[in-house]
């Protein structure tokens, strides 16, 4: 009798160290995921915050539109390279957009039907999906040496804005793909439906009913390649070139924003102007993102509003 | 006739850029509005004829009637052409690897794998001339080896972390300020991680007093590239412990565990495969960055070895990573040396295939056991 009651104390007694011990383990832990996550923050801060105070000082009306004086010296703007930027941006979006956007619409619109009609069909398919997934994890290093192999040397496009733009599309292709995938996915299905019943073909269906209640999504796929163009550089490393002209046609050189970052860094060590460069760059990517973020809040009211 | 008028569209384009930015002085603004005038009047003279036709063949179109056959043949032509687009990606990746494999064979068969991997001297004659060229890519592999594991060491607490904290601890406030910022991270450019890495972490890395110390080496390039990896291993990670079903986490709160002992014994655990998926996407991630890399490592070609007898030292010592390799050279190379370039690119193709596949693999896995 007398050692159960010992017993059943001692071992309430336990019960709460154990419990306030647990209390304190778990304190620290909260602690400790505050802390990686403040430090992942104030990484964040940290790095935007000297950039944009080291660079935007610098920035001034003869700053954007002078061109680099080149050589050595560090000297002049930056303006051949926004405008190559743009060129570069445009250009590889044109190429890639209506690839990616075909091979989302094939994939969700009429693989599974083909599949299930022919084997051939089906294995392409599944082809299809295995290189989306290849792709999208290959290293943009690689991208470049695959332009400078095939687009610069082998079909002798030299460094140019086209060898760059064609390696730069296959760096955002999977990217389009699988955002448009996701867009055509959210589409109803009676939408469809409604369409065919109507005596309308599939294309015309896919044309005219699906894509359009689609394209807020395949938008933000083209802003989130964008992005990714802006701030690549290793590809157009080795296929853009790097001179600091102006390019007169897609064949000639030129330098993107990025690459004149990297170029003023290393080469020139004219570390103000690099930083200058750099915070025009955060700039905008800080734009694309809010722009992406506006996109895709519409894009979940809209879908929570009609459902 | 529309190619016509694009091909118009695009050469006034080009001009109207070509007389703002190319000058090295600021252009005055009246001259601006003269060029832009003239190129428009220039458009305007070219396209008129062409633009006219195509709105007249889209008014007669009108009055033209499909047949059903007509139907039937667009919508199966479409329907092919749909299926190549979609082929494209697989194409681009047969693509890579035949030319890279077709580029790298000269050096295979010169130098041979065996020795290109296990060879610790890189020694590109084709620079010097006269000498033979030793092409080793072991000094790279482990540059390459060494920065991922600093990374790993350094970026997965942050992002496990951070992970954690946006799944379950924080309120809907810190997720919504804490998740731009960290997706902000995943967009800036490598390059502007490279240069605060040169300007900012270099000299104070500097500052830890070991002789031949320059601030470029293992530790500053492991730190830079902890933090690109942070967004790929906080998404994923953050997405798998979300997708631990609701009932896993009652039932531990309902036995009288606290939230901390659920997190860490139940919903961890649960939600093992998908973290390990997205370290491993990270350190795919790690591998394949180039450019940071290039700027804060010191791209000694030596193999990397300790500065002093202090092992730790081995991180303050500069050294080259595989793509770096690729990046620094490739732009001049020529020969054999090139060859081995394209040797590079494979093995990092590889490398990269296979950690990605074992990263797709763990991801399967948690999807089977759901």
């Amino acid at each position: 009798m007398i050692t159960d009651q010992t017993e059943s104390i001692i071992s309430k007694a336990k019960n709460k160290r154990n419990l306030k011990r647990q209390n304190n383990i778990q304190i620290l832990g909260y602690a400790l995921v505050w802390l990686s996550a403040i430090i992942a923050v104030a990484v964040v801060f940290w790095i935007i915050g000297y950039v944009l105070s080291q660079g935007l000082q610098l920035i001034n009306l003869e700053f954007l539109t002078t061109r680099p004086a080149g050589g050595v010296s560090g000297e002049g703007g930056m303006s051949t390279t926004i405008v190559t930027t743009l060129y570069l941006v445009v250009l590889t979006i044109v190429i890639a957009t209506p690839l990616g956007v075909g091979a989302a619409v094939y994939l969700v619109e009429y693989a599974g039907d083909a599949s299930r009609e022919s084997k051939l069909v089906g294995f392409l398919v599944k082809a299809a999906r295995t290189g989306v997934e290849i792709l999208a994890g290959v290293p943009s290093i690689i991208f470049g040496l695959f332009g400078f192999a095939l687009f610069v040397s082998y079909m002798k496009l030299g460094f140019s804005l086209i060898s760059a733009s064609l390696s730069g599309a296959a760096l955002i292709l999977p990217t389009i793909i699988r955002t448009s995938e996701e867009a055509l996915l959210t589409v109803p299905r009676s939408y469809r439906e409604g369409s065919l019943s109507l005596g309308a073909t599939k294309w015309h269906t896919i044309f005219n009913v699906v894509l359009p209640t689609a394209i807020p999504g395949i938008v933000t796929g083209i802003v989130l390649s964008v992005g990714r163009i802006i701030a690549e550089t290793a590809i157009f490393w080795v296929t853009l070139g790097g001179s600091y002209h102006l390019p007169e046609s897609i064949m000639n050189s030129g330098r993107s924003m990025a690459l004149h970052v990297y170029m003023l860094a290393s080469e020139t060590r004219a570390f103000d102007k690099a930083m200058a460069t750099a915070s025009i760059l955060i700039i905008i990517i800080i734009l694309l993102n809010l722009s992406i973020n506006i996109i895709s809040r519409r894009l979940t009211a809209r879908v929570a509003g009609k459902l | 006739m529309l190619i016509f008028v694009i091909y118009s569209f695009i050469s006034v384009v080009f001009a109207i850029f070509s007389a703002v930015f190319a000058g090295e002085s600021v252009v005055p603004i009246m001259s601006i509005l003269r060029v832009v005038g003239q190129g428009l009047l220039f458009f305007l003279g070219y396209a008129i004829l062409p633009a006219g036709l195509i709105y007249i063949l889209i008014k007669f179109d009108q009055y033209f009637i499909e047949s059903p056959r007509q139907r039937e043949f667009v919508d199966n032509a479409i329907r092919y052409v749909l299926l190549g687009t979609a082929l494209s990606c697989i194409i681009i990746v047969f693509l890579i690897f035949l030319f890279t494999m077709e580029e790298s064979l000269l050096s295979i068969e010169e130098i041979g794998i065996g020795d290109m991997l296990t060879g610790t001297i890189w020694r590109p004659g084709s620079i010097i001339g006269t000498e033979d060229a030793q092409l080793g890519l072991l000094p790279m592999i482990l540059g390459s080896i060494l920065v991922t594991f600093g990374a790993v060491l350094i970026g997965v607490p942050l992002s496990v972390g951070t992970a954690v904290l946006l799944a379950e601890v924080a309120p809907r406030i810190v997720r919504e300020t804490v998740r731009p910022a960290i997706e902000l991270l995943a967009g800036i450019p490598s390059v502007v991680y490279g240069l605060f890495g040169m300007v900012v972490l270099a000299p104070l890395i500097r500052n830890i007093d070991v002789p031949r110390n320059t601030g470029f080496g293992l530790l500053n390039a492991s730190i830079v590239l902890a933090v690109m990896i942070i967004p790929t291993i906080t998404n994923i990670a953050e997405d798998a412990i979300r997708a631990v079903p609701r009932e896993f986490k009652e039932g531990s709160l309902a036995l009288g565990g606290t939230h901390w002992q659920t997190i860490v014994k139940v919903i961890l655990p649960a939600a093992r495969s998908g973290i390990v998926a997205a370290v491993i996407l990270g350190i795919g991630r790690a591998l394949g960055e180039t450019m940071a890399m290039i700027m804060v490592i010191g791209n000694s070609i030596a193999m990397p070895q300790p500065l002093t007898n202090n092992p730790f030292t081995l991180f303050l010592n500069t050294a080259r990573t595989l793509t770096g390799n690729i990046a620094v050279e490739i732009n001049y190379a020529a020969g054999a040396h090139r060859s081995a370039l394209f040797f590079t690119g494979v093995l990092l193709f590889i490398m990269i295939m296979l950690v990605n596949s074992t990263a797709r693999f763990f991801m399967k896995s948690k999807q089977v056991k759901q």
